[in-house]
Parts: structure tokens; C-alpha cells; sequence
């Protein structure tokens, strides 16, 4: 019933004039691509290095609450160009995507990442040094690094995916 | 061009080349783990060069974190090159053939230089600026050029599945 709305929703969207001029001009796709895959380089890295530093495997003689304020403030300006340019591919070929399991478990554990992400920023924010001082954090930062990596590659992982599986 | 034209038809003719051309699975799975390698690549290098031109950063030493950065941008370089080259082994005399492909090499050389020459030059009077929040013109100009040097190899990259198949 949701996913028979869902294929409707995608038909209309694929005649409007905006989905059918992506279409047709043959650089859009790829440029539009390009900038996305420069902002995931962007949360990518931005991820990495806050995870790495929370594991005290690199940046030790920064501060965990340092590293999080240098990098946490581009990682969601970056998501939010990935968002932008997400729709723009969404809009070109709406079945691919919406009707695609892959890209459904991406958007699933894109909300997840988000949601470690905040959370770990409220912390940071709320309480400045704690996850500097607290050698008893440090269990706790390891898990939070490995999820938050394991979710992100896992969302870069569906994002190349979304190309080969079939959809509805 | 002859002989490289030989080379590209007997590595796609390998057993690997042959299998990852053959596979449904193993080109989508090498190209995420290349994805996932060249994001870290580009956007650790973005973090030094971003610090080069004065943007970000500015309040660390660019040696110091050169250093915390690098070592990461290499490991991740390798992954690139190496399921870049898997990738290449399957179809390699039509990547030989494609302008995309070419260039993107052609950019990957320029990046090369580009940082060879920061680390040969413009780095060895590292100790005079490494604190200043604004380096010298040099490496200011380096910077640059690295980030849109890398901005193309993603660009032509992205561009060579559009145009083979």
C-alpha cells in the first residue's frame, strides 16, 4: 500500500519539468554526483578524525572536545550539501532510489549516524572536558568510535549499491 | 602506445581481470571499498591544504598536523590504487581508450608534482611559518592547487562510469 504510493508519488515526480530536464542535459548527473562524493569526503574525514582521536589513535596532543569543534562544524554543513544534491539525484530518477531497498537502508542508518553524531556533540558540548579527563570514557569512547564508523562506511557502502541492485 | 596497448589486453585476460569482469558482485564491491578509500584520501589531504591556504586550522602547526593527517592519506591512497588498479584490470584496454580515465591520471600525475614539490621546496622553510596562521605565498599557491587538482581527479573519476560500460 505505502510502497504502491511511494511508485505513484515517483511516477509524477519523474514528469515534472525539473526531473525531466535532469534527464535530458547529460551533465547535470555526473556534476551533481561529483559535488556529492566531494562532500562525502568532507563527513568521511571529518568522521574518521574524530573517531581516530576518541580512540587515541591519532591527534593526542589535541583535546577530544578540540578535535570535535574542529571537525563536527563541517561535517554537517557537508551533510547538508549532500541532502541538496541527495534530492537533485532523487528528482532525476525517483524509482531508482525510493523504490530501492538499498537506498532505504541507507536513509535507515543514515538517521542513526545523525543521531550518534548529535548526541556525541550534546555531550562534548554539555560537559567540555569530561571525555578528556575520564579514563573510565574510554570503554565507552571506543564503542562510540567503532559505531559511528561502522554506520558511516555502511551508508558510503549502500550509497555505491544503490546503482546495481534492481528496484521495484 | 603499442606496448601499453599489449600490457591492458593481457591484464584484462588474467584470472583476476577475468573474474572481476565476469562478476556481478566483485566490481560493486571493489568500487565502494575505492569510494570509501578516496573520500579519506581527498578529504584528509583537504584538511592540510585547507590549513596551507589559511581557512582552517590555523591555530595548529602544519607540521605537527601534517603528521597526525598523512600517515592516514597514505594508507587510504594505497586502498585507492590498489582496487583502482583491480577495477582498471577488468576492462583495461577500453579505461586505456577513455579521455576521462586519461585525464584523471593525468590530474593524479599534477597532484603528485604539486606535493612533491611543497615537500622538496616550499616545506623545507617549514620551521620559519610552521606556526603562522597565514603561510607564505608558496604554499598558499600549493594548497590550492592541490584542492582543485583533487576536485578533477573525483570529477573525471565520477565521469569514466558514465562513459564506460
Amino acid at each position: 500500500m505505502m510502497l504502491q504510493q511511494v511508485g505513484l508519488f515517483s511516477d509524477w515526480l519523474s514528469q515534472t519539468p525539473v526531473s525531466t530536464t535532469l534527464q535530458t542535459v547529460a551533465w547535470i548527473i555526473p556534476a551533481v554526483q561529483t559535488v556529492h562524493i566531494l562532500a562525502i569526503a568532507i563527513v568521511m574525514s571529518s568522521v574518521v578524525m574524530v573517531d581516530l582521536r576518541l580512540m587515541g589513535l591519532v591527534g593526542r596532543t589535541q583535546s577530544i572536545t578540540g578535535v570535535a569543534q574542529r571537525f563536527i562544524p563541517w561535517l554537517w554543513w557537508a551533510l547538508a550539501v549532500l541532502l541538496a544534491t541527495g534530492l537533485i539525484l532523487i528528482t532525476a530518477e525517483p524509482r531508482r532510489d525510493l523504490l530501492n531497498p538499498v537506498f532505504q537502508a541507507k536513509m535507515a542508518l543514515l538517521m542513526i549516524a545523525i543521531g550518534v553524531t548529535a548526541a556525541f556533540q550534546i555531550q562534548v558540548r554539555r560537559n567540555m572536558s569530561a571525555w578528556d579527563m575520564a579514563p573510565e570514557r574510554r570503554a565507552g569512547a571506543w564503542v562510540t568510535a567503532v559505531a559511528s564508523l561502522l554506520v558511516w562506511t555502511a551508508i558510503v557502502g549502500c550509497g555505491r549499491w544503490i546503482a546495481y541492485v534492481e528496484h521495484g | 602506445m603499442s606496448l601499453m596497448q599489449a600490457f591492458c589486453e593481457w591484464l584484462e585476460n588474467t584470472v583476476v581481470g577475468q573474474y572481476i569482469s565476469g562478476s556481478t558482485w566483485a566490481f560493486p564491491t571493489i568500487e565502494s571499498i575505492h569510494v570509501f578509500a578516496l573520500v579519506i584520501v581527498v578529504g584528509t589531504i583537504a584538511i592540510v591544504d585547507l590549513r596551507l591556504v589559511s581557512v582552517a586550522s590555523r591555530n595548529r602547526s602544519v607540521s605537527e598536523l601534517s603528521n597526525d593527517v598523512l600517515p592516514l592519506t597514505w594508507a587510504s591512497f594505497g586502498l585507492a590504487a590498489l582496487t583502482g588498479f583491480l577495477m582498471f584490470s577488468s576492462k583495461a584496454t577500453q579505461y586505456l581508450d577513455n579521455w576521462p580515465f586519461r585525464l584523471k591520471i593525468l590530474l593524479l600525475a599534477a597532484a603528485g608534482l604539486n606535493m612533491l614539490i611543497i615537500h622538496l621546496l616550499t616545506y623545507r622553510s617549514v620551521h620559519e611559518w610552521d606556526n603562522r596562521s597565514s603561510p607564505p605565498a608558496a604554499a598558499k599557491v600549493a594548497g590550492l592547487l592541490s584542492l582543485l587538482f583533487w576536485v578533477g581527479v573525483i570529477a573525471f573519476g565520477r565521469w569514466i562510469g558514465f562513459t564506460v560500460h
